[in-house]
């Protein structure tokens, strides 16, 4: 790996970093002139948490947050606070800064994100590599279609449907039918003060639906790429020659096949990352799952302005990181590309 | 140049013709008919899951009164029964009408995205590719930074700052989602125009003295058409699965029933947990219909343009 492909791909990096940034201090800008300030603060007053001397609690704030100055200034006013992890403070749950809010459902989203891609990508790319080759059991080849269905149906439409059958009780269910819970990452007024047993079945049960929603759609879209190249790679010489070599089976499936097919799924991941981060997103508000998701969204309801901006902007950081380290990690996997890169 | 395209023609169709026996021979008879259906045939099922959408809104908007739409038009909360074949929700809006009249909204955003999407894709794809160089480099990083950045991410924060006062309109919806839904037609365009441009008929054509204009209208548009058709979909689909998703979080038009909205309004007004399902399952499998369609146009596009695909896929 050259130092001309890693300097190109941290260029890049930084380049998507900035100008996402920077379209997202811009645009709401330029298409509307909203004082978020000023309309908490109305806010505020309307119920009565705000009695006198409005104007001058705004123009407190404004002061604070550089909102007073203009356009340029502010913009690097804010460039240089990202780049200093400050996300300024929530209006609504002031004085809790924006960073504490992310750390806190950071770990969610990353859990609900890894475990679904893991279990989607582990999945989906085995059934695909199994369906090119030789003997492929004919169950799977009824099922793939079904996962062809489902893969372009956004993530959040496919928990309505989990819901429906998994979660709400209807006269068709026989009695053992499972009902899983679909509200928050744990029982509602429970109190744990540790991880034990009782915590982590709790939280399994509370991410099963969720993360099956992203699961389930995922599925049939690694498995459909996989098929491809698996078949291209089945094609191949080396695999021949392992054959007559009288290499077992099952070694020739995995060294010589996946190992070989699997690599441009890795690049279909990186180019995907955006798009299934904006799925659980929704799946997490669809579900109260504690993650940035829900955060979010009680953002936008109530307009609390530097949680909408930080949870957005990071989200894009986080999506730029993965892209990136898929990019750096996938010369070390692949020596093909290494010699090319 | 006639004669090479039907040479390419031909060997395609063979090699067509060999993969579909290798799949025949592989397949069970029940899974054989599904393969056809999904691969072979998925360019016919989108087409008439199309036509059964178009006719939901042509013949059900004739024979359903829009007026049930409206609230307090039913009962609140009333299960499906005879009267109201879909239940009402919680303001008394029906659901068959609101599912009548909600859709096509969702579609005409889907619309517009596909037509900027593809408009500026083609702009962008073929003056990158046709011009190659410094311009090409450009786009192409500033489509792969796009591609990169999640657009809902950056949809919320337009929408969430321009929602409140006057709402959004459904046109307007459309225009924002459109803005981020040309990456993927700019970069399969480019790819096309870029190898299109070393081929024989492109040299002949240059060779026999046609100008630059005339090779891209008359040389490279028509050889791309089944790529642009399938990058208007795509487009398409890209552009409702942002829309939907923005509606569901509450930043859609707050006065137009689009699919999306009336989900919104479940959610808000608790359907999941009060277990009203008759709100949120229509508009859910109205919006899977609509993906699985623009799905299957997709690919059997593609494939139309690709014979190759066909062998992998």
């Amino acid at each position: 790996m050259s130092i001309t492909y890693i300097g190109a791909r941290v260029g890049m990096f930084i380049l998507v970093v900035w100008l996402a940034t920077t379209v997202i201090f811009f645009l709401p800008r330029i298409a509307s002139d909203r004082n978020p300030v000023r309309e908490r603060m109305i806010m505020m007053a309307a119920t009565g948490n705000l009695s006198t001397g409005m104007e001058k609690v705004v123009a407190a704030y404004e002061r604070d947050y550089g909102l007073d100055q203009p356009l340029y200034l502010q913009y690097i006013r804010y460039l240089s606070s990202v780049l200093r992890g400050d996300l300024n403070v929530s209006l609504i749950r002031h004085p809790t800064t924006v960073m504490d809010l992310i750390q806190e459902r950071m770990p969610w989203t990353l859990g609900l994100v890894g475990f679904s891609i893991l279990v989607a990508f582990a999945l989906g790319s085995l059934s695909g590599a199994t369906l090119a080759w030789p003997g492929a059991p004919t169950w799977l080849k009824g099922v793939l279609p079904i996962f062809l269905t489902l893969s372009p149906i956004p993530y959040f439409m496919l928990a309505f449907f989990l819901i429906f059958i998994f979660a709400v009780r209807h006269e068709w269910q026989p009695e053992w039918w499972p009902m899983l819970p679909i509200a928050g990452a744990s029982k509602v007024g429970t109190i744990y003060d540790g991880w034990d047993l009782a915590r982590v079945w709790d939280v399994v049960r509370h991410s099963i639906l969720p993360a099956s929603s992203i699961i389930l759609s995922q599925v049939g879209f690694w498995a459909l790429g996989m098929r491809g190249m698996m078949i291209t790679t089945a094609g191949e010489d080396y695999v021949t020659l392992a054959q007559m070599r009288g290499l077992r089976p099952d070694r020739i499936f995995g060294q010589y096949g996946m190992r070989n097919a699997l690599l441009p799924q890795l690049t279909s991941l990186a180019l995907a990352m955006s798009l299934i981060v904006s799925g659980v997103i929704l799946v997490e508000y669809i579900f109260r799952y504690p993650g940035m998701g829900s955060l979010l969204f009680d953002a936008i309801a109530g307009f609390d302005y530097f949680v909408i901006y930080g949870v957005v902007l990071v989200l894009i950081i986080f999506v730029a990181t993965a892209t990136l380290v898929l990019d750096l990690v996938y010369p070390l996997i692949d020596p093909r590309v290494r010699r090319a890169a | 140049m006639q004669d090479q395209s039907a040479e390419t023609g031909q060997s395609s169709a063979a090699v067509r013709a060999s993969s579909e026996a290798d799949e025949a021979r592989s397949y069970s008879a029940w899974s054989q008919i599904w393969y056809y259906f999904l691969h072979e045939r998925m360019l016919t099922a989108g087409v008439l899951m199309l036509v059964a959408l178009l006719a939901l809104w042509l013949i059900g908007g004739q024979l359903v009164d829009p007026k049930g739409a409206e609230p307090i038009s039913g009962p609140q909360a009333a299960p499906p029964q005879a009267k109201y074949w879909l239940g009402t929700d919680f303001n008394g809006r029906q659901i068959l009408p609101l599912m009548i009249h909600g859709a096509p909204l969702t579609l005409r955003i889907g619309l517009y995205a596909g037509i900027v999407g593809l408009g500026v894709g083609i702009i962008l794809g073929f003056i990158a590719g046709y011009m190659r160089g410094t311009v090409d480099a450009i786009v192409r990083i500033i489509s792969d930074v796009f591609i990169t950045i999640p657009s809902l991410a950056v949809l919320v924060v337009v929408a969430s700052t321009i929602k409140e006062g006057a709402g959004l309109s459904v046109n307007a919806m459309g225009l924002i989602v459109a803005s981020l839904a040309w990456m993927w037609p700019t970069r399969v365009i480019r790819a096309q125009v870029l190898s299109m441009r070393e081929s024989n008929y492109v040299e002949v054509a240059r060779l026999n003295g046609m100008g630059d204009l005339e090779i891209i209208f008359r040389e490279l548009m028509p050889n791309l058409l089944p790529f642009l058709a399938a990058s208007f979909v795509g487009a398409m689909a890209s552009g409702i699965l942002a829309a939907v998703g923005l509606e569901a979080l509450g930043l859609g038009p707050q006065h137009e029933p689009t699919l999306g909205m009336t989900i919104y309004w479940s959610i808000y007004y608790g359907a999941l947990l009060s277990n009203w399902w008759w709100w949120y399952v229509p508009p859910t499998i109205l919006v899977a219909w609509i993906f699985v369609t623009l799905y299957l146009i997709a690919s059997g596009l593609d494939k139309w343009a690709n014979p190759r695909l066909r062998q992998s896929l």
